[in-house]
C-alpha cells in the first residue's frame, strides 16, 4: 500500500513538475513558429473553413492579428477546433495557446477552470426568434409559448429566470445542437426559438426568406464573449490582452488595415498613434514584442471595425448591428485601455 | 399436328412450366405469396409512390449544380453547387494544395497494396504481397513527409484521407494484434495469459471517446517537458489498441467454436504450437469469425468521426464546419446526405467482400 502510495504521489509530482517546468508561452509559440489558436468546430461568421479550408470569421481573424503580432505573419496560425465539451481542457493541456470561441466570460470559468479572460471583443445577450405571421412584437406577450431551447447552458436558465421573473409560463423544447434547434423550429414543434443573438441572425439567415422571422428586441441576459489564455503566464496574457485592445483602439483613432504600415513607417503629429503603431516609444518591448506588433496586427485583418463588418456586420448573411459593440463614443460599451 | 418422333434419350428440354419462371413467377413467389405479403408490397409502392418522384426532383431536376453562393441556388431544389465547390476540402482536408498529388499517389499505392492482399487471383501475388508489407511505411512517408519531402503536419490531415488513414490503419494492424491477444487469453503461460486478459477487459470497459481524449489531452501531462508526440499517431495508437480488443473476443469466439479434436489431432501429427495454429486451427477458427471481424471492422472505420472531439476533421466534421459558411448558410441537409452516400459506400463496400468472402471459402459446413 505504502509502495503505490510513493509510486502515485511520484507520478502527480511529476506531472506537475512537468507542467510548471514548461517554458514561457512566448517562447514556445516562437519556437514552434507558429500559434495554435483554439476555435469553434464551425460557427457562421465567428469561424468556419472556406472551400479552400482557410478558416474566416471573427475569431480566425484575432488569431491572426495575435499571431501577426507575435509572429510577424498572420498566416502562422495552426487552428484548432474544439466543441463547446472539450475547448478548455485543450487550452489548459496545451494543445492550443490561446482561445477565441465565442466564449463567456464568467466567475467559475475564471478561477475554477483556471482561465485568465482576454478583453471582451463581442458583447452578446440572449433573444427569442419568432415567426412573423404570429404578429408577436415583445418577449412579454410569449405566454405560454413552446420555446426550443439548448439544454445544459446558461441560456436554458436565463431563459427560466426570465419567464419566473414575469409571471409568464412556458413549454420547454429541450434540443441539443443549434442545428436541431433550427430543425425543430422550421417544422412548428415550437413557437420560439431562443439563443445567443449572434446565433439567432446565424439561424435566421439560413431561412429562405428571412423576412418571415422576426428576433424580438427584448435582451434577457448577458453574454461577454472574449478570448482567453491559461492561468499563469502573465506575459503571455498581456500580449493577447493588448492585441484586442489595440484593434480597438485603431478603430477609435482612425487606423486602418490600408494605413497602418504607412502610419508606423513615420512618426506622425498624433502621439497616442505613434505609440499605438510603434513610431514613437518602446511599447511593444515592455510586452516582450517588437515596436511594430501592434501595426502588423491591425495590418492583418484590419481595426476592430472592419473584422466586425467584413464577418457579422450589416453587410453579410448575419446582419448583426454594431449595438452594443460600437466604441464607446458611439453609443457601444467598447472602451479600450489606452496604449500608453 | 405433325408427329415427332425422337431417338430414346434425345428428346428436348421442354420449356418449364409458365408460371415458375420469369417475372409473374418472381412476383408470385416474393412480393404477393401471401395475402399479408401483397398488402404490404402495396403498401410499400404506394410509399414509394409518394417519396420517390419528389426527391428525385429535389437531388436531380430542381438542383443547382452550379453556383457561387447559396444565393445562386434555386430554392426548391438540392443545392450541390455547395458539394462541387467543397468537393476538395471533403477528400483532402486542409492539406495544402500543390501537395495533394503525394495523397493521391498513397491512395492509388494503397489500391495495389489492397488488391494484393484482398484478391488472391492477382498476377505475381508473392511480390505484391512484399509490397504491401511495406505499405504502411511508404504511405505514412508519402502523406506526412520527411527524408526528401516537404514535411507536413498532421493536423492538416482530414476529410475523406484522414478517415481512411485512420480506417486502413486500424484494420490492418488491429487484426494481427487482436489475434496474438486471443491466443494470448488462452495461452497456458499466466504472465500472458492474466495480461491479455487484463488488457482487453480494460479497453472494452472505456469508451472510445475517453481514450481519444485521454490520448489528446492528458498525455502532455504524463510525457517530460518539451517533447511532443503527434497527436495523429496517439489517435493512431489508441484506435488500434481499442479495434483489437474487440477483435481478441471476436477470433476467441471461432477459436471455441472449434472442437477440441482439432488441436488433439495437430498434436497427435507432431505439430508444434506455432504450425498447429498456423495450419490447423486459425484458418479454420478466422473463417468462423469472418462476419464478426468485418462488422467491428465497419464499426472501428465509423468511429473515426469521433476524433472530433479531439480537433481533427474527418469527412462529417468537415461537413459540419461547413454548414457553417456564413455564404451558404441552411444547407445541412446536401451536406449530411453527401457524407451519409459517402460512410454508406465505404461500409457496404466492405459487407459485400466480407460475403465474398464467406463464399469462397465456404467448405459445405454452412447452414
Amino acid at each position: 500500500m505504502k509502495l503505490i502510495n510513493k509510486v502515485l504521489t511520484g507520478v502527480a509530482l511529476t506531472a506537475m513538475t512537468a507542467t510548471a517546468a514548461q517554458a514561457s508561452t512566448l517562447e514556445d509559440v516562437r519556437a514552434a513558429d507558429e500559434l495554435k489558436c483554439i476555435v469553434t468546430t464551425g460557427l457562421a461568421g465567428f469561424a468556419a473553413p472556406d472551400a479552400n479550408g482557410r478558416w474566416e470569421g471573427f475569431d480566425a481573424d484575432f488569431c491572426r492579428a495575435v499571431a501577426a503580432a507575435v509572429l510577424g505573419d498572420g498566416d502562422k496560425v495552426q487552428f484548432v477546433p474544439t466543441t463547446g465539451k472539450t475547448r478548455f481542457t485543450m487550452l489548459n493541456s496545451g494543445e492550443g495557446d490561446i482561445l477565441f470561441r465565442n466564449t463567456t466570460e464568467t466567475l467559475s470559468r475564471d478561477a475554477d477552470l483556471k482561465l485568465s479572460f482576454l478583453p471582451v471583443n463581442f458583447y452578446d445577450g440572449q433573444g427569442f426568434m419568432v415567426p412573423a405571421a404570429l404578429g408577436v412584437t415583445s418577449a412579454s406577450q410569449l405566454d405560454g409559448a413552446s420555446v426550443c431551447i439548448q439544454t445544459g447552458t446558461t441560456t436554458e436558465l436565463n431563459l427560466a429566470d426570465y419567464f419566473r421573473a414575469n409571471g409568464m409560463s412556458y413549454e420547454p423544447v429541450p434540443i441539443e445542437t443549434n442545428e436541431e434547434g433550427f430543425t425543430n423550429y422550421v417544422a412548428g414543434r415550437c413557437d420560439v426559438y431562443t439563443t445567443d443573438a449572434s446565433g439567432l441572425a446565424s439561424t435566421r439567415a439560413k431561412f429562405d426568406d428571412p423576412t418571415q422571422h422576426v428576433v424580438l428586441p427584448e435582451i434577457i441576459s448577458k453574454e461577454p464573449l472574449g478570448g482567453a489564455v491559461r492561468h499563469g503566464d502573465d506575459q503571455w496574457f498581456d500580449i493577447g490582452k493588448w492585441v484586442v485592445n489595440a484593434l480597438i483602439n485603431a478603430e477609435e483613432m482612425g487606423i486602418t488595415q490600408a494605413n497602418a504600415m504607412n502610419l508606423a513607417a513615420n512618426v506622425g503629429n498624433n502621439p497616442g498613434i505613434n505609440r499605438l503603431v510603434g513610431s514613437e516609444g518602446n511599447m511593444g518591448e515592455m510586452l516582450g514584442l517588437d515596436a511594430k506588433w501592434a501595426a502588423r496586427a491591425i495590418a492583418q485583418g484590419g481595426n476592430y471595425g472592419e473584422i466586425y463588418e467584413r464577418n457579422v456586420g450589416p453587410n453579410t448573411p448575419l446582419e448583426i448591428a454594431r449595438g452594443l459593440n460600437a466604441l464607446w463614443n458611439q453609443g457601444g460599451v467598447l472602451y479600450a485601455a489606452p496604449i500608453r | 399436328m405433325t408427329e415427332q418422333t425422337y431417338a430414346p434419350g434425345t428428346h428436348p428440354d421442354l420449356p418449364p412450366p409458365s408460371d415458375t419462371i420469369g417475372l409473374i413467377h418472381w412476383l408470385k413467389t416474393n412480393l404477393f405469396s401471401s395475402p399479408v405479403n401483397s398488402v404490404v408490397t402495396l403498401v410499400a409502392i404506394y410509399l414509394l409512390y409518394l417519396a420517390l418522384p419528389s426527391a428525385f426532383n429535389w437531388l436531380f431536376i430542381d438542383a443547382t449544380y452550379v453556383g457561387e453562393t447559396r444565393k445562386d441556388c434555386a430554392q426548391e431544389g438540392a443545392c450541390m453547387a455547395f458539394i462541387g465547390e467543397r468537393f476538395n476540402l471533403f477528400v483532402y482536408g486542409f492539406y495544402p494544395a500543390e501537395l495533394r498529388w503525394r495523397v493521391n499517389l498513397a491512395a492509388i499505392l494503397l489500391a495495389v497494396a489492397g488488391a494484393a492482399v484482398l484478391w488472391d487471383k492477382i498476377p505475381a501475388r508473392k511480390h505484391m504481397l512484399k509490397f504491401a508489407l511495406a505499405y504502411p511505411l511508404i504511405g505514412a512517408w508519402l502523406l506526412s513527409g520527411g527524408f526528401g519531402l516537404e514535411s507536413v503536419g498532421t493536423h492538416l490531415f482530414g476529410g475523406l484521407m484522414l478517415t481512411l488513414t485512420i480506417g486502413v490503419t486500424g484494420i490492418a494492424f488491429s487484426l494481427p494484434l487482436g489475434i496474438l491477444l486471443a491466443l494470448g487469453r488462452q495461452s497456458q503461460l499466466p504472465i500472458i495469459k492474466y495480461f491479455c486478459i487484463g488488457f482487453i477487459e480494460f479497453i472494452r470497459g472505456v469508451p472510445l471517446i475517453t481514450l481519444l481524449f485521454v490520448a489528446s489531452t492528458m498525455l502532455s501531462y504524463f510525457l517530460p517537458p518539451g517533447t511532443t508526440f503527434d497527436l495523429l499517431l496517439r489517435v493512431l495508437i489508441m484506435v488500434t489498441l481499442f479495434a483489437s480488443a474487440y477483435m481478441a473476443e471476436v477470433v476467441r469466439g471461432g477459436l471455441q467454436a472449434l472442437p477440441k479434436g482439432q488441436l488433439e489431432a495437430a498434436d497427435s501429427l507432431g505439430l508444434n504450437y506455432g504450425q498447429a495454429m498456423r495450419f490447423i486451427i486459425l484458418p479454420q477458427a478466422l473463417k468462423i469469425s469472418i462476419p464478426g471481424i468485418v462488422n467491428t471492422f465497419i464499426g472501428l472505420y465509423k468511429d473515426s468521426t469521433l476524433v472530433i472531439v479531439i480537433g481533427l476533421l474527418d469527412p462529417l466534421g468537415i461537413g459540419r464546419a461547413s454548414v457553417a459558411d456564413s455564404a451558404w448558410l441552411g444547407l445541412s441537409t446536401e451536406v449530411y446526405l453527401f457524407v451519409a452516400v459517402f460512410f454508406f459506400i465505404s461500409c457496404f463496400g466492405m459487407a459485400r467482400y466480407s460475403l465474398y468472402l464467406e463464399n469462397k471459402l465456404n467448405t459445405g459446413h454452412k447452414r
